[in-house]
């Protein structure tokens, strides 16, 4: 057996491991919307703090 | 006095003396939306973005269809009974503020467990408490803080709606081989003849052969179709070549490395597929956020509420509505089937039908149309007849919106490819017969070598990029087409239609003309102090159209409705309104809108309104006339014909009172004398015209809401650029030209191996990508050039 088997046996695994990964990303829909999630991660300092002031969350159901 | 401008939607704010914390506000539901804002802090929202809110509407019952848990069922995407999740188009997201808030609508509500935008689709899909928040009480909760969400009778199936992916399933598998198979025939392409090389060559080949057969099975399938289609039809499209290219070449490769007789080509196999694929990716991006395949149902609502015969309301589905129905139509309703009026003042806007933004007064037992729009208060009317069986609805049952345009159409490729295939085939069987005779061993080699080199990669490939990029250019400049063949088709125009109302007059801008007697200063300022009272839509725009005065407090002053109003001050009297209202009588029949005035019972003259015409019509007519022919055709009455006379060029045909049938049979007539005519219209009744058109252009104030379904998309604000429009679609049609001259270059040069019988893969897989490539720079190099152009 030659080396170039193993070689190419682990070249195409690695090629066909990724090529799954993409038609699972594409299946759970992330190349659905390709604009929303670059804005986004940009939010993550904007996030609310620990609420220092007191919230009342329940003005808005009556 | 300085400008002031609400902080939170940015509209002008300094005449309202609202103050909340140090900011000013428009009104006070603006002020509400802070106020919630603030108290749970989510005033970050101000900061991303500048005055990023809507004001609220008052919504109050609107949303009680959204207790019939028949129709929720129907708008719910997922549903086991305590978490439910639904998916709502909300027109106002437009920053990234509206993104914010609205993935952190949790904090609102803790009921809410996650909330993702889509901005490109403006949605937002939210997973929901059903047990402690109700499908209602989110869209109120959504309301009140300024994003209503838009529910029509389009929502009533979602959830099957399937996404079509299948495009980049076979596109990343084309890329997938396509790299693979390069890697695995490089050694090849040297042809060093190594000792080790010799040895695995079949394997590389097996290998390659492995790889192509998914991009020739699944990825390719649709061009094999595609020809399957042209063939039976009898057209040789240009799917034809690129199929029999494709299966030649996977045929050949396969016999080569089945008799060991070369290594085939299947790295230009799985390339040509891929950059096919590529182009059509390209062409296939379009507006996720706009709607071209809109008809009344993206009008209509989903649930009307229903007064039973015991008095009692009830929310039932449109489409169970009957002939003799009792319903309750609430402020700010859509009136969904044709019924007569029964209580209630109804004051109907027929905007979203006509374009017309003025209302109708009805009283009482006039009949009522379906697609209007009740704005004052709550009206009763009974069912005349069920929904598709309304007059509005009737025209969508004209087969005119079951055909599909493009399929009539042959495209600038199909119409060279004819001609293009049947070249290649002559040469093809010439230059066999040519070897047949030398070298007879020969070929069968160069046959199939004519048809590998000759497939029209470069070809298939120019139309795809340019429309592309002008697409996309056109899109910047907020002129929105519907697909590529748009672009071909405008490029044909030789009439123009356009509508009136809506369309070249704006919507929103009227001017008046003041007959009669002059008022005094004293009248005047009583006038307008009058109409400041008063809410009717005339009244607002006269009022903002009179010259400053004094605001007096009246004395006295009553609004009679569907009449006008009257007031005193300081023993003077005043009547606004109609001609029987205000005691005028010999008025002949009246054509324009107009509003009379009398003061003490004398008859002082009257205020006749005229729409207000696009900025730059008469440039853009005068720029238009010399290469169209140009038609007016309105719904409305004649009154305005004096007035386009004067703006238009003389040979502009002017025609009124024009049904929506009618304007759909008269460009059906043009037609068939030859004509291609591109229609421009806005409201509902131009429907059908643009449905029969070649090319119907839909005008919008807004983009984000409705426009009827058309072909393209035009922002009203760019309507005077619509000659330079047409030209930039010309030019591409020009670009095209030269691209296929370009790639016809590369086939001659191609066809010079595959004649001689010397086409290596080598040569091959040097040629096609180069070609494809060289075709899409100069593509997107020139109609980048040529959109530069554009204002």
């Amino acid at each position: 057996m030659s080396v170039i088997y193993v070689l190419l046996a682990v070249s195409v695994t690695v090629a066909i491991v990724f090529f799954i990964a993409f038609i699972l990303a594409v299946k759970n829909g992330q190349y659905d919307d390709s604009y929303t999630p670059s804005i986004r991660m940009l939010f993550e300092d904007e996030l609310v703090k620990e609420k220092p002031k007191k919230t009342n969350t329940n003005q808005l159901k009556d | 006095m300085d400008k002031e401008t609400c902080f939170h939607c940015g509209l002008d704010a300094t005449s309202s003396k609202i103050e909340f914390d140090n900011k000013v506000f428009c009104c006070n539901g603006c002020k509400t939306v802070y106020e919630i804002f603030s108290a749970n802090d989510l005033t970050c929202y101000y900061d991303l973005q500048n005055a990023p809110g809507a004001t609220p509407k008052d919504i109050e019952g609107k949303y009680n269809f959204l207790e019939n848990s028949k129709i929720t069922e129907q708008l719910l995407e997922f549903n086991d009974g305590n978490t439910q999740i639904i998916t709502l188009y909300i027109p106002h997201i437009h920053c990234s503020s509206c993104i914010w808030i609205l993935e952190n609508l949790n904090k609102l509500n803790p009921s809410v467990s996650a909330s993702i935008v889509n901005f490109g689709k403006k949605t937002v899909r939210v997973t929901f408490n059903a047990e402690t928040l109700s499908l209602k009480n989110l869209v109120v909760l959504l309301s009140s803080i300024g994003y209503e969400p838009f529910i029509s009778l389009d929502d009533y199936s979602v959830g099957k709606k399937h996404i079509d992916r299948s495009l980049i399933y076979k596109l990343g598998i084309a890329g997938f081989a396509f790299g693979n198979v390069m890697f695995l025939s490089f050694p090849e392409y040297f042809q060093v003849g190594e000792f080790w090389l010799e040895q695995f060559k079949p394997m590389f080949r097996w290998m390659m052969f492995a790889f192509s057969v998914p991009v020739v099975f699944y990825s390719a399938q649709d061009y094999f179709i595609s020809a399957f289609k042209g063939l039976r039809s009898k057209i040789l499209n240009i799917d034809v070549p690129i199929a029999l290219g494709a299966s030649v070449l996977f045929i050949r490769s396969t016999f080569e490395i089945i008799t060991d007789s070369g290594s085939g080509f299947f790295d230009s196999l799985t390339g040509l597929i891929f950059f096919l694929l590529l182009g059509r990716f390209f062409q296939q991006k379009t507006y996720a956020f706009l709607s071209f395949e809109r008809d009344y149902k993206s009008y209509f609502p989903i649930g009307i509420t229903k007064i039973t015969s015991d008095e009692k309301e009830e929310s039932i589905q449109v489409y169970d509505i009957e002939k003799g129905d009792r319903l309750l139509i609430r402020n700010e309703e859509l009136i969904p089937v044709d019924c007569i009026l029964i209580k209630g003042n109804a004051r109907i806007d027929y905007s979203f039908v006509t374009g017309e933004s003025k209302t109708v007064s009805k009283q009482s037992g006039d009949k009522l149309f379906a697609g209007g729009k009740q704005v004052s208060g709550t009206i009763e009317v009974d069912v005349l007849k069920s929904v598709e069986q309304s007059y509005l609805t009737q025209l969508w049952s004209n087969d005119v919106f079951k055909k599909d345009k493009s399929l009539a159409f042959t495209n600038i490729t199909n119409q060279i490819s004819k001609r293009f295939t049947i070249t290649i085939l002559i040469i093809a069987v010439l230059a066999t017969t040519f070897w047949m005779i030398f070298d007879s061993s020969k070929a069968m080699n160069v046959f199939t070598s004519v048809l590998i080199i000759a497939c029209p990669c470069a070809l298939a490939l120019a139309a795809p990029f340019t429309f592309g990029n002008v697409l996309h250019i056109l899109g910047k400049k907020k002129f929105y087409l519907k697909n590529a063949s748009v672009i071909e088709q405008l490029a044909k125009i030789n009439t123009i239609i356009f509508d009136k109302t809506g369309t070249i007059t704006a919507n929103k801008e009227t001017t008046i003309d003041y007959e009669g007697l002059t008022l005094s200063n004293e009248e005047e300022a009583l006038l307008k102090s009058t109409l400041r009272g008063s809410n009717h839509p005339l009244s607002r725009s006269l009022y903002g159209l009179l010259n400053e005065h004094d605001i007096v407090t009246l004395d006295a002053f009553e609004e009679h409705l569907g009449k006008g109003i009257e007031a005193t001050y300081n023993q003077n009297h005043i009547k606004v309104g109609s001609a029987p209202f205000v005691g005028h009588t010999t008025e002949s029949a009246l054509l324009n809108t107009a509003v009379h005035v009398s003061t003490n019972n004398q008859y002082k003259g009257k205020f006749t309104f005229y729409n207000a015409y696009r900025k730059g019509l008469s440039l853009l007519f005068n720029e238009l006339k010399k290469d169209y022919d140009l038609v007016i055709l309105s719904g409305d009455n004649e009154g305005e014909k004096d007035n386009l006379t004067k703006l238009l060029p003389t040979k502009t045909k002017l025609l009124f009172n024009q049904k929506p049938e009618d304007k759909l049979e008269y460009i059906k007539y043009h037609q068939t004398e030859g004509a291609n005519i591109l229609m421009i219209g806005d409201g509902l009744n131009d429907a059908g015209a643009l449905a029969q058109s070649n090319v119907g252009i839909a005008i919008s104030e807004n983009v984000n809401v409705f426009s009827p379904a058309c072909d393209a998309i035009l922002d009203a604000s760019k309507f005077n650029q619509l000659y330079s429009y047409i030209s930039i679609s010309k030019s591409a049609i020009k670009i095209i030209k030269w691209s296929f001259l370009l790639s016809f270059i590369y086939n001659i040069i191609g066809l010079y191996f595959a004649v001689t019988g010397q086409l290596s893969p080598v040569v091959a897989a040097i040629l096609m990508p180069l070609s494809s490539i060289s075709i899409v720079i100069f593509t997107t190099l020139t109609t980048n050039i040529v959109g530069k152009n554009l204002k």
